[in-house]
C-alpha cells in the first residue's frame, strides 16, 4: 500500500451549474503537485465526465448528492473518486463501449472512452438501484525543480 | 459560462464560442447555432473554438450535430482554432478522422 500524502473530499448536490464547480475544485487541490498543463486539462476533463454521468444518468429525474474523493499518494499517484447513491448501471461493460448511450442528443457515448484514455486506470462499480462509484487513477510525470 | 457569437459573410457562416462547453451548456449551444443556421442559409459553416477555456464530451454532442446538419443541407463544416485542451477531447473521441480541423482564429 502507498502512503498517503494528502486527502480531500467534495459534497454537493446533482445540479448541472456544480460541474464546473467539481473540476475546478479538484484542478486547484492537485495544484500543489505542479502538474503539467496537459495532466491539469486532462483531470479537470475525467473529473467533469463522472461528475456529469452522476447528474446525468445516476439522478436522472432527481436530485442526489455526489460525493468527490480525491487522494495524493506516495510517488505522484493521484486517486479520484465518484460516488452516486442513483440509478445505477446495469451492465458496466456494455456503458464502457465507445458511443453506447442511454442520454439524449446531448450525449454522444463517449465519456468513459475519454475517462480511459486520460487515465491509467479506471474502475467501474455499480448496483442497479444503489448507485455507482467511479475510482481512476492517474500517474503525474516527474518534476525536475 | 459559454458565450455565442455569429458572423455571416459570403455565404460563409462563423459561430464562435467561447468560455465553458460543458453538459450545462450543451443545450444552448445546440439549439442556438441551429436557429442560427436556419436564419443565415450557409454554403460554409465555420465553428471557430479559439476563446474556449474548457471543453468535455458534451462538445463532442455539440460538432457531431452540426457536423450531421451541414451534411444534410449540403454545407461545407469545419472546426476552427481548437485549444489544446478540447483538442485531446476531440482526439480521444477520433473525430479528426470524421471531419476538418483547422487552425488559426
Ligand atoms: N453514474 C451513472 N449512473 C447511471 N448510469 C451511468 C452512470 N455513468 C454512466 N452511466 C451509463 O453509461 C452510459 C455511458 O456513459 P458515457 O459517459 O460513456 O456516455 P454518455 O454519458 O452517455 O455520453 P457522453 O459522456 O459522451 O456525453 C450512459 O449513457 C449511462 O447509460
Ligand atoms: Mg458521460
Amino acid at each position: 500500500m502507498r502512503a498517503v500524502i494528502n486527502k480531500m473530499s467534495l459534497k454537493f448536490e446533482s445540479r448541472s451549474v456544480n460541474e464546473a464547480f467539481a473540476r475546478q475544485a479538484v484542478g486547484a487541490f492537485v495544484a500543489q503537485l505542479d502538474p503539467t498543463m496537459e495532466e491539469l486539462g486532462d483531470i479537470k476533463t475525467i473529473v467533469s465526465e463522472a461528475v456529469t454521468n452522476a447528474i446525468v444518468h445516476g439522478y436522472a429525474d432527481k436530485t442526489g448528492f455526489i460525493t468527490v474523493t480525491v487522494r495524493l499518494l506516495e510517488g505522484r499517484i493521484l486517486e479520484i473518486k465518484v460516488k452516486d447513491t442513483g440509478r445505477g448501471i446495469e451492465n458496466v461493460e456494455q456503458a464502457r463501449q465507445p458511443m453506447f448511450t442511454t442520454g439524449d442528443d446531448t450525449r454522444s457515448g463517449m465519456g468513459f472512452t475519454i475517462m480511459e484514455s486520460f487515465t491509467d486506470k479506471l474502475r467501474v462499480r455499480s448496483m442497479p438501484g444503489k448507485g455507482t462509484m467511479v475510482t481512476m487513477i492517474k500517474l503525474l510525470q516527474e518534476r525536475s525543480a | 459560462m459559454l458565450h455565442i457569437t455569429q458572423a455571416e459573410s459570403d455565404g460563409v457562416l462563423t459561430v464562435s464560442l467561447s468560455g465553458e462547453l460543458d453538459h450545462h451548456a450543451a443545450r444552448e449551444a445546440i439549439e442556438q447555432s441551429e436557429d442560427l443556421m436556419a436564419l443565415y442559409p450557409c454554403e460554409k459553416l465555420v465553428l471557430n473554438l479559439a476563446g474556449l477555456t474548457f471543453m468535455d464530451s458534451s462538445g463532442l454532442a455539440v460538432v457531431l450535430h452540426l457536423h450531421r446538419t451541414c451534411a444534410r443541407s449540403g454545407c461545407d463544416f469545419v472546426v476552427r482554432g481548437t485549444p489544446p485542451q478540447p483538442m485531446r477531447v476531440f482526439e480521444a473521441a477520433g473525430l479528426p478522422q470524421v471531419m476538418i480541423f483547422e487552425r488559426g482564429e
